[in-house]
């Protein structure tokens, strides 16, 4: 038996200012209200998690933080600024990045150009120079396959690096798809679920790289997860919603023990 | 000067780090060791390699090890970890690999044994593995690591990273000049360069002790024996741990001053020995038949012209191939139609898998099935086999080129005397003779005779043309109530060389028939029933499916005739069989690291298995404790099958010459 080397004093990294703020968000499709008067903040260098039983809300959440879903009530601050109504590609330029519940890769790609992909906002030569590979352009492309090829490394796929992603078994997709999100270099990552489906040995690799993604880089992380065993382990700070509404915020010990919490997932007779 | 395969060595390097500066000296501009790194291969000449050893040799004299040291060095195979075993050796102190897929428990057992003070790990996950046995190894004051990542967070004393080390190391040579090449002259070729534990089939592992001579005439012999030279290239992917890999990728590298490769990770071994394109290559028994089940699954996906042809041209190359390797007289038409196969299949086939620049193949460990030997060697790959252990250094047998056969192990190495015992075990004496085994003197002198022969533990003989056949493990070697020969081994391999059948284990000895379990391959099978249209959703259930229970049974009954060609061995066919639940796993102890089944273990977990194949029953009940990669443990249960295959007639009496 193998017993996890536990650091003996605290670790280095240090968690810092509110990064992002949600201030009082309501959002609702037609009559359906997805979310109501929902306020948290994600501070520099958290991990910090959503959690809650299903149709609660959470993906919602994540899509008004990427500018996907656009709130009719609240403001979203974000690096101190309070933000105007934007599209994703905004928030993506703004260093947020993201993976989806349902993985989004093209699976006809290898997972190099995949990976590739999330460098597109770092490009600045122009189509054509890129279409020829000719000149700055090609001098660029190597920059950038050499971030690719770190990021390949630190997420240990090497050996499928020239693998169609559509051949993948789904836990690799998955590590791809965390990849692709961290070629943009982001300073805020979203992770929908990304133990979702894997077995334990395959949470466990993946527990580990969102810890040293966050150690190593300093990646403020909020993530979905199912997985309680997961959330509690690796997160800093809880956010539990329910119906759309927060029902508790505060540390994975603290959610443990709140009696809402319980009733949420547990269910109580209304 | 002496001469080893045309390269020439001057008489007093006689450990390797003098050996190392020789290189730099002659060869210093050559490559020495390559290593893919983020999707590119990095190389290191000699002269960079004398540089980063010497430094990092300083590094551990910092650190205060010295003579007679021993050092645990941890991890895949990696350039530094090469480094760190000649730079240990500077000082004279002894490296100590350890294998690097071991599980703490038996890495405590090693690290202990050895009493080393220093470790050299790889990266977090050999690390996490040294800390976490620590307090079994109250010697172990010092873990030094290569790859930084995940470590940043560890606030220990006794860690310091490679990086530092050589940093404080290049210090040291600014400060002390000359101090690690005085180290360096100080040593002797016959003091102890490396211990190697092996894996053992039985009870704890041994410490091989070997000195410097022991390795270094070996290295020279065996490349004398094959003409090796500066310009080979090869691919370093086995276990550090293991003989073989000392043998080929270090000692042989700095005695013929040959470049060795690393890859990129153990996952990417195939694509790499395909960008390498080795010269000199090294696998055993099982990478030929994983890469050759390979091909074929994938040629059974290909469509209909391309299936004839390379049907076609194989058909040719079983008749062609091999005897125009051997040169041996070919019909003008069959070497026309075999260099159109040439262009067409081998060629394409050998670039795919990498081995197109191959001069030579070795396999050893176990014996290979004659189809895929043949396979090779048709192809115009001189694969050869050789028959060697950990005790002597390696180089017991070799086969010289054009006397190949698939069943025989080759002649006696240069230097090497052979010699069969009454019981028919194989003894040996050689340069490469080991010194002893690390605090264990009582197993030494079994294994060892005063007179310095071995006792290798294998049954033996010579045939008629000189070459050693191995059957079995000496005490392996039983009879049945009957009084019939029984090798479980042979009868084992006989079934493994169905691409079917990934393991066998028989029993026999000391019972009124033989009987055998078997483990199916996943790939092979799997593909088998995808064809077929059966659908599975687990090895269980798979190994289960009665349709795969006669697939293996005709496997079964083809080793059945084979058997009864042979008089000696007719008595033993296979009467009964049943097919495991779970394939046999290192992790569980039912094979050793090498992947060698581990009899009375598989005895004691599967007793009830046992019993139900001589008790007549048609099914059997059984329940194993498994352990998952995790380290934690679970439970599986199954109902098992249990067949009886038809015998083969035995041959008729041959009639005596009158």
């Amino acid at each position: 038996m193998i017993t996890m080397y536990v650091p003996t004093s605290a670790p280095e990294r240090t968690i810092g200012d509110v990064l992002l703020k949600v201030d009082d968000i309501s959002l609702s499709f037609g009559g359906v209200k997805a979310l109501s008067n929902v306020s948290f903040d994600i501070r520099q260098g958290e991990i910090r998690a959503i959690i809650g039983p299903n149709g609660a809300g959470k993906s919602s959440m994540l899509n008004c933080i990427n500018g996907f879903y656009h709130p009719q009530q609240g403001t979203i601050t974000y690096k101190g600024v309070v933000r105007r109504q934007m599209r994703p590609h905004e928030a993506a330029a703004q260093g947020i990045a993201r993976t989806f519940q349902n993985i989004a890769l093209f699976k006809g790609m290898s997972t190099l150009d995949n990976i590739m992909t999330g460098r597109l906002l770092k490009m600045k030569q122009n189509f054509f120079l890129q279409a020829l590979h000719w000149g700055p352009a090609q001098k660029e492309e190597i920059e950038h396959r050499e971030f690719v090829e770190r990021i390949i490394d630190f997420l240990e796929i090497q050996s499928i690096r020239k693998v169609p992603v559509g051949r993948l078994p789904y836990g690799l997709q998955k590590r791809v798809e965390l990849g692709r999100a961290l070629a943009a270099e982001p300073t805020l990552l979203l992770l929908d679920e990304p133990m979702a489906g894997m077995n334990v040995e395959e949470k466990e690799d993946m527990c580990r790289f969102i810890l040293d993604v966050n150690e190593e880089f300093g990646t403020t992380i909020a993530l979905i997860e199912h997985d309680m065993g997961v959330v509690m382990d690796i997160s800093d700070r809880v956010v539990v919603l329910d119906y759309g509404r927060k029902i508790a915020d505060g540390t994975p010990d603290e959610v443990r023990n709140d009696q809402r919490v319980i009733d949420a997932y547990l269910g109580v007779q209304h | 000067m002496a001469d080893a395969g045309g390269i020439s060595l001057p008489s007093d390097a006689d450990t390797f780090p003098k050996l190392l500066l020789h290189n730099a000296k002659v060869r210093g501009d050559r490559p020495a060791i390559r290593e893919k790194d983020y999707g590119i291969w990095q190389t290191w000449t000699w002269a960079q390699v004398k540089d980063e050893v010497l430094a990092i040799a300083a590094g551990l004299a910092a650190q205060g090890v010295t003579r007679g040291d021993r050092i645990a060095i941890v991890g895949d195979n990696r350039p530094q970890l090469y480094w760190s075993m000649c730079a240990a050796q500077c000082l004279g102190a002894i490296p100590v690999p350890v294998y690097q897929d071991s599980v703490a428990d038996e890495m405590a057992y090693v690290v202990d044994h050895a009493e080393a003070r220093l470790a050299i790990a790889e990266d977090q996950e050999q690390v996490d593995k040294l800390l976490s046995i620590r307090a079994r190894c109250p010697r172990l004051a010092t873990i030094v690591y290569d790859d930084p990542r995940g470590l940043r967070n560890y606030r220990d004393d006794s860690l310091v990273s490679l990086a530092e080390l050589t940093r404080r190391g290049r210090a040291l040579r600014d400060e002390r000049p000359g101090f690690v090449e005085g180290e360096i002259a100080a040593g002797r070729g016959s003091d102890i360069s490396t211990i190697l534990y092996t894996s053992g089939t039985t009870g704890q592992p041994k410490g091989v002790v070997l000195s410097f001579d022991n390795l270094i005439i070996s290295a020279r012999n065996a490349i004398a024996f094959d003409n090796l030279t500066e310009k080979e290239e090869v691919l370093a992917y086995l276990p550090m741990a293991w003989v073989g890999d000392h043998l080929f990728s270090y000692a042989e590298s700095y005695v013929a001053g040959f470049c060795v490769s690393c890859p990129e990770s153990s996952a990417t071994v195939l694509n790499d020995l395909r960008e390498i394109g080795p010269t000199f290559f090294f696998a055993p028994p099982r990478i030929f038949e994983n890469i050759l089940t390979t091909v074929m699954i994938r040629m059974d996906d290909a469509g209909a012209f391309k299936r004839w042809m390379f049907r076609y041209f194989m058909d040719v190359a079983k008749r062609a191939g091999t005897k125009i390797l051997d040169r041996q007289p070919v019909p003008l038409g069959e070497r026309i139609i075999y260099a159109l196969g040439e262009l067409l299949v081998y060629g394409p086939l050998k670039n795919t898998l990498g081995f197109s620049r191959i001069r030579l193949g070795y396999t050893a460990g176990e014996a290979i099935g004659p189809d895929i030997f043949d396979f090779y060697r048709s192809l115009g790959m001189n694969l050869k086999q050789l028959y060697g252990m950990t005790e002597t250094s390696v180089n017991i047998c070799m086969q010289r080129d054009g006397q190949i056969k698939a069943d025989t192990v080759g002649v006696p190495a240069p230097e090497v005397e052979i010699r069969i015992a009454e019981n028919g075990e194989v003894l040996v004496r050689s340069p490469g003779v080991f010194q002893g085994y690390y605090k264990n003197e009582a197993a030494t002198r079994e294994t060892r005779t005063p007179d310095g022969w071995v006792h290798t533990g294998d049954a033996g003989f010579f045939d008629a043309d000189g070459q050693l056949k191995i059957i079995d493990r000496a005490r392996d070697v039983g009879r049945l109530n009957d009084g019939t020969l029984f090798a479980p081994k042979y009868i084992e391999n006989k079934l493994k060389f169905f691409s079917y059948i990934k393991e066998a284990v028989a029993f026999g000895d000391g019972r009124d028939y033989v009987a055998a379990f078997i483990n199916i391959d996943l790939a092979a099978v799997g593909s088998w029933a995808e064809r077929k249209g059966l659908p599975y959703a687990s090895y269980q259930e798979l190994a289960a499916k009665p349709e795969v229970y006669a697939l293996i049974q005709g496997c079964v009954e083809q080793v059945n005739r084979d058997l009864a060609a042979d008089p000696k061995l007719s008595g033993s066919q296979i009467r009964r069989f049943l097919i495991l639940h779970k394939e046999l796993d290192a992790d569980d102890g039912e094979l050793t690291r090498t992947r060698k089944v581990r009899r009375r273990i598989i005895a004691d977990r599967y007793g009830p298995l046992i019993e139900a194949l001589y008790a007549g029953v048609d099914r059997a009940h059984i329940e194993t404790k498994v352990i998952f990669e995790d380290g934690r443990t679970g439970l599986i249960r199954a109902d098992l099958a249990i067949r009886e295959a038809a015998l083969a007639p035995a041959p008729a009496p041959l009639r005596k010459a009158s």
